[in-house]
């Protein structure tokens, strides 16, 4: 124990870097979800076929785009990324680098279940809107999100704690992260007590992810329970 | 004043067409409250959504004022909506706002940030002392009322009211339909009243369109019933009723 202790005192450099750098793996990603993912989501309750905007076109579009980024096997999406990764920000390895497959993951997963949450909102929301003579800014802002925005909060949640598992990996690309020092400090160099560690570390910091975004959705969640 | 002019409604279902609303012709006038009665699927909603155009005519005009809003762009048929306002069988307030800010929407979407107003509205339904609940709180009646209120904001022309009562048990239905009576008499509006309930639409009603599988079966006037007792509990109006 006392060992593990002084182990774990010797690596306080490499464990601080790894944990600032999958902080800033997940904060990129979640950021993406929520300025590209939601928009995305949006568009995609809006149009489809008997939606308040239906534009039948734009939903298949948007709806194959979703389900092609979210079923190729990440590892490979990350590789079949690298290319326009590179044009992006320059370089193909290194922690911003590794944001960008995440990012797209994020954004993709989060339109989903955004737009899955918006399909909960009852249809008579979108009538009062309509019959207020709200526009379609108005309708998405005041009345949808309004209405959706525990659910908006929960599923955000559950994306956020899917990065922290999908960030584990990044270390293929150099993107560092809390993942690739339990592999390669934990796991490569036999120390498995220091892998055991890192494990048991991200499941408090997924506890705590949960806990908080459970929390908040509770708090702004004014409908009948 | 609202007109309709052999107007028809049809809806695809599947690859035939279900016709229901059948060349309708009607006029009411300004400052009525008139009824319209009919079975469920006898196309009296459709009739109703018809005037504010959340739903457009198959064939043949509705006019509000004169004016078709067929022919007006997106933007300015936003604009004559707000002029029409709705209340609904389910309320459909937003749980997650609460009393005042539901009243405050219409206004808001306008930009305007009127509290005066507000209140006014809340006073007059009376749920002033409610303003800051949300919507899970309170009574179907109490629901309705702030719904009511919440029409009133944007002062408009016509009341369009969708089963208003339907919801409701009876002692609430007397309540509502005593508001929208005193709406009529205090802010001139015109009312629109749809729902399967005779005795609605009966006691407060000038005229009554009747329809059936679409087409206006009648149009009459109505005479009110002789006036009962409004007051009491509903214990005291079951006895009086039962025994």
């Amino acid at each position: 124990m006392n060992d593990l202790l002084a182990r774990l005192a010797d690596y306080r450099g490499e464990i601080i870097t790894s944990i600032v750098e999958t902080g800033y793996m997940i904060g990129n990603s979640v950021l993406a979800a929520i300025l590209v993912g939601l928009p995305l989501g949006t568009l995609l309750y809006l149009s489809r076929p008997g939606g308040p905007y239906e534009r039948r076109w734009l939903h298949s579009v948007l709806n194959t785009y979703v389900n092609v980024v979210r079923s190729v096997p990440f590892l490979l999406f990350v590789v079949a990324l690298i290319p326009f990764t590179r044009w992006l920000v320059g370089t193909s390895f290194g922690t911003t680098a590794a944001s960008v497959p995440l990012a797209f993951v994020a954004a993709a997963l989060y339109a989903r279940f955004s737009e899955q949450t918006l399909l909960d909102v009852p249809e008579q929301t979108v009538e009062l809107a309509r019959s207020l003579g709200a526009n379609p800014v108005q309708l998405i802002t005041r009345f949808l999100y309004s209405e959706a925005r525990s659910g908006l909060v929960l599923s955000l949640t559950t994306v956020t704690i899917s990065m922290v598992s999908y960030s584990t990996i990044m270390g293929v690309v150099g993107g560092g992260g809390v993942g690739d020092f339990a592999i390669r400090y934990g796991y490569q160099t036999y120390e498995y007590d220091l892998m055991y560690t890192t494990i048991a570390l991200m499941i408090v910091v997924v506890m705590l992810i949960q806990g908080t975004g459970t929390l908040l959705a509770r708090s702004i969640d004014k409908r009948a329970r | 004043m609202i007109e309709f002019r052999h107007v028809t409604k049809t809806f695809p279902q599947g690859r035939s067409t279900v016709t229901a609303l059948d060349d309708i012709d009607l006029t009411i006038a300004e400052n009525e409250m008139f009824g319209i009665v009919g079975e469920s699927g006898s196309g009296k909603s459709t009739l109703l959504r018809l005037i504010n155009h959340l739903e457009a005519p198959t064939s043949g005009a509705v006019r509000v004022d004169g004016e078709d809003l067929s022919a007006l762009p997106a933007r300015a048929q936003r604009e004559r909506r707000r002029r029409i306002a709705m209340v609904f069988q389910q309320f459909n307030l937003l749980a997650n706002s609460t009393v005042f800010d539901n009243v405050a929407m219409p206004l808001r979407l306008q930009g305007r940030r009127e509290r005066d107003t507000v209140m006014q509205m809340l006073e007059f339904v009376k749920m002033a002392g409610h303003r800051d609940k949300h919507p899970s709180t309170l009574s179907g009646g109490e629901k309705q009322r702030v719904a009511i209120a919440r029409a009133l904001a944007n002062r408009p022309r016509i009341l369009l009211c969708d089963e208003p009562t339907s919801a409701l048990d009876s002692g609430h239905t007397e309540e509502i339909m005593a508001t929208l009576d005193e709406v009529r008499t205090q802010f001139h509006t015109t009312i629109v009243l749809v729902s399967h309930e005779l005795d609605v639409i009966k006691s407060s009603c000038d005229r009554a369109a009747v329809l059936e599988q679409g087409r206006l079966a009648a149009l009459t006037d109505v005479v009110a019933p002789p006036t009962r007792e409004r007051t009491g509990s509903y214990a005291d109006r079951a006895r009086e009723y039962l025994a």
